[in-house]
């Protein structure tokens, strides 16, 4: 379990995390979602000691990750897959680290061959593409068979296979009893992976709930109408309370469900070509979420 | 959910783990070995060269230079000269600063740090065995150069053996340099996170310093005194007179003060900044 409670870290002028608080529960992988330059690597360094607060705090299973010695064991990590020396082998710098916290070697064959990457052990990591490294970074989390396990945008490199291999590895250690604390900045990685959702923006917390409750936030439909006579109905579903926009002879009409659209412009014969409900898809959700807290976005103001 | 509980069960932390991890993170690097070994030849090659020039031109010195050669004690100068301690200071210097910039550069430093949250530990073994490996290095070199240069020098009968007075200060003094240096272009390497820029910093501290401040002046004597390179001219019985004499014991505490206070530059520094 990670506790994040009013954690705020300012570089200078800059205030990167911004009072934040949530919960990460153990036995779900939770997504930790937000665009770029929301806080979320500063925030997982927090969690890791690696930087310090400025104000508030944060404990994983109910104490300082920087107070205990070794941390292999209470926490697996994979922040950057380029935080490697690349003239060390796979094998050597897994060896490091399992030595380093006590862990057998033995278990450093297990985790590279876990990975996939038991043939690819006695090569230097320098000669490793981004996917490879991505995995030697995974196998570095689980050296120490950790309760919680961070991830700071883990697909980031990965071929479509090991996506999947991805989502399922995160999945079978959530069902172990594991903490899963998963980044990333794209909703659509999330979406088939994670069981709750952290949103953040401008290093502030925007959304701490499941998946499905996010999910139904954003899910306000609206109905693709195409008719030849959109002047006629524009001006009924108007009347009828909905909000239409106009666009090239079709509207998109919101606050009225697809039968009542239907009804209206049977009782005024109008014709329709195209009635179609639309759900917001997550990925809309999560930009309309997040736009007023988008730090770059292209194109100006929206 | 239910959630299963995943136990930890962790063994004591201990110091001598992390000294082993640092060991093995070091010789897992093939540059090491490299470095280690073109360090010593070109220490070696200075030393033994002198040597050989003395053998070689021999014929050129007259008898009064002969006697004189024998009577100062000149023989043991070469066993460890200027140049080569020197060139020494730059390797183990270099070596040193690599070590933590290694770390840095490529952000391993943060890998090393989530698996090992006790910074200050992490960092005194590692600089533990940077100074054990550069006290090896420093004993190979000094040794060799000594016994190599000496044997050169016993082509003309005038090669000293370690009984000669001065003669194991001088190797020890050689030998401990290297640690000394390695240690402080490791606080370098620490402070500055920079390659180049800790590299060129342990120039100016290490090799200049000691050049320009003036034995003349009582601070500028004191300060200069200070320095690594001219506490080993002192125990090698090398350098100027001065006007302002000092013992050896001053020039080891010189060495030990470097050695001590690198380390905890180098553990603060790490300790309180955000990585």
């Amino acid at each position: 379990m990670i506790e994040v409670r009013e954690l705020t870290k300012r570089y200078g002028a800059t205030t990167a995390v911004d009072g934040l608080t949530f919960t990460v529960r153990p036995g779900r992988v939770t997504g930790f979602l937000g665009p770029n330059g929301a806080g979320k690597s500063t925030t997982l360094r927090m969690v890791l000691g690696l930087h310090a607060p400025t104000s508030g705090a944060v404990t994983v299973d109910g104490r300082r990750f920087a107070d205990r010695p070794r941390g292999l064991r209470h926490v697996g990590a994979l922040l950057d897959a380029a935080d490697v020396h690349g003239g060390r082998t796979a094998r050597a710098h897994l060896a490091v680290l399992a030595r380093s916290n006590r862990i057998p070697v033995a278990r450093v064959d297990a985790v590279l061959e876990e990975v996939g990457l038991g043939a690819a052990a006695r090569r230097r990591i320098g000669g490793f593409s981004l996917g490879m490294r991505q995995r030697l970074g995974i196998a570095g989390a689980l050296l120490g068979d950790p309760p919680v396990l961070l991830f700071d945008e883990p697909l980031n490199g990965l071929d479509p296979e090991g996506v999947r291999w991805v989502r399922e590895l995160f999945g079978r250690l959530a069902g172990e009893g594991r903490t899963v604390f998963v980044s990333s900045h794209l909703m659509s990685e999330m979406e088939h992976t994670a069981d709750d959702l952290v949103v953040v923006g401008r290093g502030r917390l925007i959304a701490e709930e499941s998946l499905a409750e996010f999910a139904a936030r954003g899910a306000r439909p609206s109905v693709a109408v195409g008719t030849p006579d959109p002047g006629v109905l524009a001006p009924l579903l108007l009347a009828s309370g909905a909000e239409v926009v106009s666009e090239e002879g079709r509207l998109t009409v919101t606050g009225l469900s697809a039968a009542r659209i239907g009804e209206l412009a049977a009782e005024h014969r109008v014709v329709l070509d195209q009635l179609t409900t639309r759900r917001a898809s997550l990925e809309e959700a999560f930009m309309e979420l997040t736009a007023e807290s988008a730090d770059y976005t292209a194109g100006g103001a929206r | 959910m239910t959630a299963l509980v995943v136990p930890v069960v962790e063994p004591r932390a201990r110091f001598r783990d992390l000294v082993g991890s640092e060991w093995l993170k070091l010789w897992s690097l093939r540059s090491t070995g490299w470095s280690l070994l073109l360090g010593a030849l070109a220490v070696m090659a200075f030393n033994v060269g002198t040597a050989w020039d003395h053998y070689r031109y021999w014929f050129a010195y007259d008898e009064a230079s002969r006697a004189s050669f024998v009577a100062d004690g000149l023989a043991l100068g070469d066993a460890f000269t200027g140049n080569a301690a020197m060139v020494l200071i730059l390797c183990s210097a270099a070596t040193g600063a690599v070590a933590m910039v290694g770390e840095y550069g490529s952000g391993q430093v943060r890998t090393s740090f989530a698996a090992v949250p006790a910074r200050g530990q992490l960092i005194s073994a590692k600089a533990l065995v940077l100074a054990g490996v550069q006290a090896g290095f420093g004993v190979v070199v000094a040794g060799g150069s000594f016994w190599v240069s000496q044997a050169v020098l016993s082509l003309r009968g005038v090669g000293v053996s370690l009984g000669h007075p001065g003669a194991v200060r001088l190797v020890v003094a050689s030998a401990l340099l290297a640690p000394v240096c390695a240690l402080a272009g490791m606080a370098l390497g620490a402070l500055v996170r920079r390659g180049a820029a800790a590299v060129v910093g342990a120039v100016v501290l290490l090799l200049f310093l000691p050049m320009v401040l003036s034995e003349e002046r009582w601070l500028t004597a004191v300060l200069g005194h200070a320095t690594p390179f001219r506490a080993w001219q002192r125990l090698a019985g090398e350098g100027m007179a001065t006007p302002f004499p000092w013992t050896t014991g001053g020039a080891w505490l010189v060495y030990g003060g470097w050695a001590v206070g690198a380390v905890v530059v180098a553990v603060l520094t790490v300790r309180r900044r955000d990585q």
